[in-house]
């Protein structure tokens, strides 16, 4: 294969549709005689279910029908476990999963407690008011050491206790590398990630076909075969029966894979129930507490390191606010638990977590997906201990990577995909060293004293960090050249905007010898593809895209097998280019591709035995274990002194995630993750009462960064190849957003020359006002 | 209550549209559902976003922030509109593609309404005033830079096409 399009910045066959207003998106979907739903949301984040009457409701003009939880009969059950706990011995887990209408108990405030079907939406929402609901209000749950102790109010009364989880993983003595150690330093650090926020909120058009005994299902998901599964089986319906549309998606970053959302459940039945399709599109209001989020955690944690900064040994005991029930298992913790060892040799390690009940929207992976959090802590340890050693933060970096030739890298604990956290490839000290010098590192330690002579409050940090990503457990691909020439690609993944309309398609391109805009790709489509499990955990490139190139590789065999028995000549006489097959030498001697395409589908003569119709070919790729990327983030910021505001001088990314399909697409998804990072360091905080209100519920007040919050980014790469699939990819969807909350803290304690008053920034977010609180605390 | 019902007339993109309505119903909710003109997003229904702008009489709006009826008379453009009748790409729809400077795209058709009706005012823009007319369209995929990148070159093929 002649590489002409793979690791190309083309540019991306889905833009027009996109520029012009002709995608389709879930709310786009019209059909006649559609119904439109309004779900009714407790404002009570605990309170005990007292008495829901709709009968007032349903009298309104317009309005059809009008569920809750009792309606729903045996179709009332708990949703799934997405993700099993992965198998680390004495782990507790209690799974709770979240139920399709609350019944009984309210646990989170946006639990939904009825749904109206309604001529209109406008109808639909006028109509939730007319509904009465006596609900008696519990004490919420929200701290989290609060939650523990004996005595708590329960989330989940039957449990005893707010214990979602408890896992324990170590490796090494700790105790020992302590005792040894010329240093341990012990804080308190707290981190919490904010709401994914996409800008296209959750939507699902469900229709049942009476007649055809079919139902078809347009939803915003990550993961359509998971939904049309799990859906199938609870609407007892054969899978056939079922079909997921997960069309263009407006964003996705996480919380878009959740299932099943109660709007998920809902709609599908109320279809069936109606036999009319129904229509719903969450609001701005809803999808601050209907969708998932990604909160906090506390971590105590220690380090214990040698005179020289080497370290021996990280302790840490944290807790992770799950939110009121737990489908997504413990897959944010342990990735915080794994991700907090980053790209340094840690030989020993004792990390103990407890995932907790509250009485708030449920946690699920957002972008980073808990990674962030364990990232903070090591980082901030690091830059606590060089503190203390006076040694420089980038340099006790430097001393303590993990070594080049010590991959592949065992780490000696379980990773969220259940294998053993096991770095593949890596080569560490060159992004640090590239990074330095974009970013200036020694230049500005220079210009830094004259700048502070000038009264210019300028900082600089750096952080590492590595990204476990390209899990399995597999997915496929079917490439298939159409009789026109043109070749049809479908796979599993749903997409949300991370290009793999061009990406899959270079990779297809280059092996069959087409144009780029010569491939259509489908995705998110069940009927177009079965088997697959979904667009997550940087996932999509790697695994998708390894199928899709298997898939392409046997297509283009077939072809060349079928032009060596028309020419009569030998395969490797052959050239496949420019969409045709030719002899070698002989160019005007040639098949068409769409012509091979033809012949491979007969209409009369004999098929050899063992021969399959069609250029066409479906393969499955899984990878034994996740490939691991690594980057560096540096900024140079400035802060003003007076309103703590802050303007970052100079961004950096050096990253490294193995071979680059298409350099364009990935620094999008870098600059993306990036400042998505910005926004959970110093912009985005969910503000909650302490009866579980959130304050803050509109983008006006929960504060997304804008085109002038978010600075020009300077991009670096390294490329080691992933020894775990043969493009030698490695993922890049998360990695811009994982180590910004550290780089934030770091900066701004230098620029404001923080440790000289002994004001340590341990929390994320950060924000102007916090740090003035805590300056005017240091003071005297 | 038997909701209030008004006539309006309002030209979209050239065409003339004369519908019923309640006084209630939003103008991005007309454009979208009765209009079906779809390509104009919605993302919060509070004015913040800015995926709803669409143009009024040539001026930036959120059309989440206006009622159909108040458009009775007026002229509006949309997404739909943009390109040539002849499908070829305005220059920030091509400079969007060349920069990628869209990932889901749902942000898209505000941004590019937006950045219309601010290129047409400034053909001359720094990377700055550039920022400062985004800074009311909220994008979570891009980190904003493709699509600044994309809005200078706009700026500058407008200005190289200008007689």
């Amino acid at each position: 294969m002649t590489t002409r399009f793979f690791g190309a910045p083309v540019k991306r066959n889905e833009d027009r549709k996109l520029l012009t207003g002709q995608a389709l998106f879930v709310d786009d979907v019209e059909l006649p005689d559609m119904l439109h739903v309004a779900f009714l949301r407790s404002h009570a984040a605990h309170a005990r279910i007292k008495r829901i009457d709709v009968s007032r409701a349903l009298q309104r003009p317009g309005v059809v029908a009008i569920y809750t939880a009792d309606d729903y009969g045996a179709y009332w059950q708990p949703g799934p476990l997405l993700v099993p706990p992965p198998p680390i011995p004495g782990s507790v887990f209690n799974q709770r999963t979240q139920v399709p209408l609350a019944k009984d108990k309210v646990r989170h405030v946006g639990e939904p407690l009825a749904v109206v079907v309604a001529e209109s939406r406008y109808i639909a929402e006028d109509a939730l008011d007319d509904i009465e609901v006596d609900l008696e209000p519990l004490p919420a749950v929200i701290d989290l050491e609060t939650a523990l102790r004996p005595g708590s109010v329960l989330v989940h009364d039957d449990l005893g206790s707010n214990v979602s989880a408890h896992v324990h993983q170590s490796k090494g003595d700790y105790r020992a590398a302590a005792a040894k150690a010329h240093l341990v330093i012990k804080r308190r650090l707290a981190y919490e990630h904010g709401i994914a926020s996409t800008i296209e909120t959750r939507g699902v058009v469900a229709h049942w076909e009476a007649r055809s005994q079919h139902m078809t299902i347009w939803d915003t998901t990550q993961a359509p075969v998971f939904v049309r599964n799990g859906l199938a089986a609870v609407l007892g319906l054969g899978e056939r029966q079922v079909r997921v549309i997960a069309p263009f998606v407006g964003g996705g970053f996480g919380p878009k894979i959740m299932m099943f959302y109660p709007e998920e459940v809902a709609l599908p039945w109320i279809s069936m129930r109606l036999n009319r399709p129904v229509k719903w599109i969450e609001d701005r209001l809803e999808h601050f507490f209907a969708t998932t989020h990604e909160r906090g955690q506390i971590h105590d944690a220690e380090i214990a390191v040698t005179r020289d900064g080497r370290i021996l040994g990280v302790k840490d005991v944290f807790l992770h606010d799950g939110g009121a029930y737990d489908p997504y298992g413990l897959t944010v913790p342990i990735n915080s638990q794994c991700t907090l060892l980053g790209p340094y040799v840690v030989p020993s390690y004792d990390s103990t977590f407890t995932a907790v009940f509250t009485n708030l929207p449920i946690v699920t992976p957002y972008r980073g997906a808990g990674r962030q959090h364990g990232v903070f802590v090591m980082e901030r340890l690091l830059d606590l201990a060089a503190h203390e050693l006076n040694i420089d933060p980038a340099e006790i970096r430097r001393r303590n990577l993990i070594p080049a030739d010590a991959f592949p890298y065992k780490n000696g604990i379980i990773y969220q995909d259940f294998s053993q956290l096991e770095y593949d490839s890596g080569n560490y000290e060159p992004v640090l060293d590239q990074a330095l010098q974009v970013i200036g590192y020694a230049e500005f330690k220079q210009e830094q004293e004259k700048l502070r002579a000038q009264g210019r409050h300028v900082g600089i940090g750096i952080a590492c960090y590595v990204e476990g990503t390209g899990i399995g457990p597999y997915e496929g691909a079917r490439v298939q050249v159409q009789a026109n020439g043109k070749v049809s690609v479908a796979t599993g993944i749903g997409t949300q905007g991370q290009g793999h309309f061009t990406s899959f398609a270079q990779i297809v391109a280059d092996q069959l010898g087409v144009d780029v805009t010569d491939v259509d790709i489908v995705t998110g489509d069940t009927d177009q593809f079965y088997w697959g499990a979904g667009t997550f955990a940087s996932r999509g490139a790697v695994v998708a895209g390894n199928a899709v190139n298997e898939a392409s590789r046997a297509v283009r065999q077939k072809a060349l097998k079928l032009a060596s028995d028309a020419f009569e000549c030998a395969e490797e006489d052959l050239v496949l280019a420019d969409g045709k097959i030719s002899i070698v030498g002989i160019p005007e001697k040639f098949l068409s591709l769409g012509e091979l395409a033809r012949r491979a589908n007969p209409m009369r003569g004999a098929v050899k035995p063992g021969t399959e119709p069609g250029l066409e070919s479906t393969q499955y790729f899984g990878p034994p274990s996740g490939a691991t990327a690594n980057g560096v983030h540096a900024m140079i910021v400035e802060v003003d002194p007076d309103t703590f505001d802050l303007k970052i001088l100079k961004y950096v990314v050096v990253h490294d995630c193995g071979t680059v399909i298409n350099p364009l697409i990935l620094e999008g998804q870098i600059h993306g993750g990036v400042a998505q990072g910005i926004g959970n360091a110093f912009y985005e905080k969910l503000v909650f009462d302490d009866q579980g209100q959130l304050l803050n519920a509109s983008l006006a007040d929960y504060l997304l960064p804008t085109a002038l919050d978010v600075p020009r980014m300077e991009l670096g790469h390294t490329v080691t190849p992933s020894p775990l699939n043969p493009m030698g990819i490695k993922g890049a969807g998360e990695a811009g957003a994982i180590p910004v909350g550290p780089l934030f803290a770091q900066a701004i304690e230098d620029a404001l020359q923080l440790k000289e008053k002994s004001v340590e920034l341990l929390e994320i977010p950060l924000s102007p006002s916090w740090i003035f609180d805590l300056i005017k605390a240091s003071e005297p | 209550m038997q909701p209030d019902r008004h006539e309006i007339s309002v030209s979209v993109n050239g065409t003339a549209y004369r519908r019923s309505v309640e006084s209630r119903m939003l103008l991005s909710d007309f454009l979208r559902h009765d209009l079906l003109l779809a390509g104009t997003h919605v993302g919060c229904e509070h004015g913040v976003c800015g995926a709803c702008t669409i143009l009024l009489d040539g001026a930036p709006i959120r059309s989440c922030l206006m009622l159909a009826v108040q458009a009775n008379g007026h002229e509006l453009s949309t997404i739909e509109g943009l390109a040539s009748d002849s499908g070829e790409l305005r220059p920030v729809q091509k400079a969007m593609h060349e920069h990628h400077g869209l990932q889901c795209g749902y942000c898209t058709p505000g941004i590019l309404m937006t950045m219309t009706a601010f290129l047409k005012q400034n053909p001359s823009p720094s990377e700055e005033q550039v920022r400062e007319a985004l800074s009311g369209n909220l994008c979570r995929c891009t980190g904003y830079q493709h699509i600044v990148d994309a809005m200078m070159a706009a700026a500058q093929a407008m200005r190289a096409a200008a007689p």
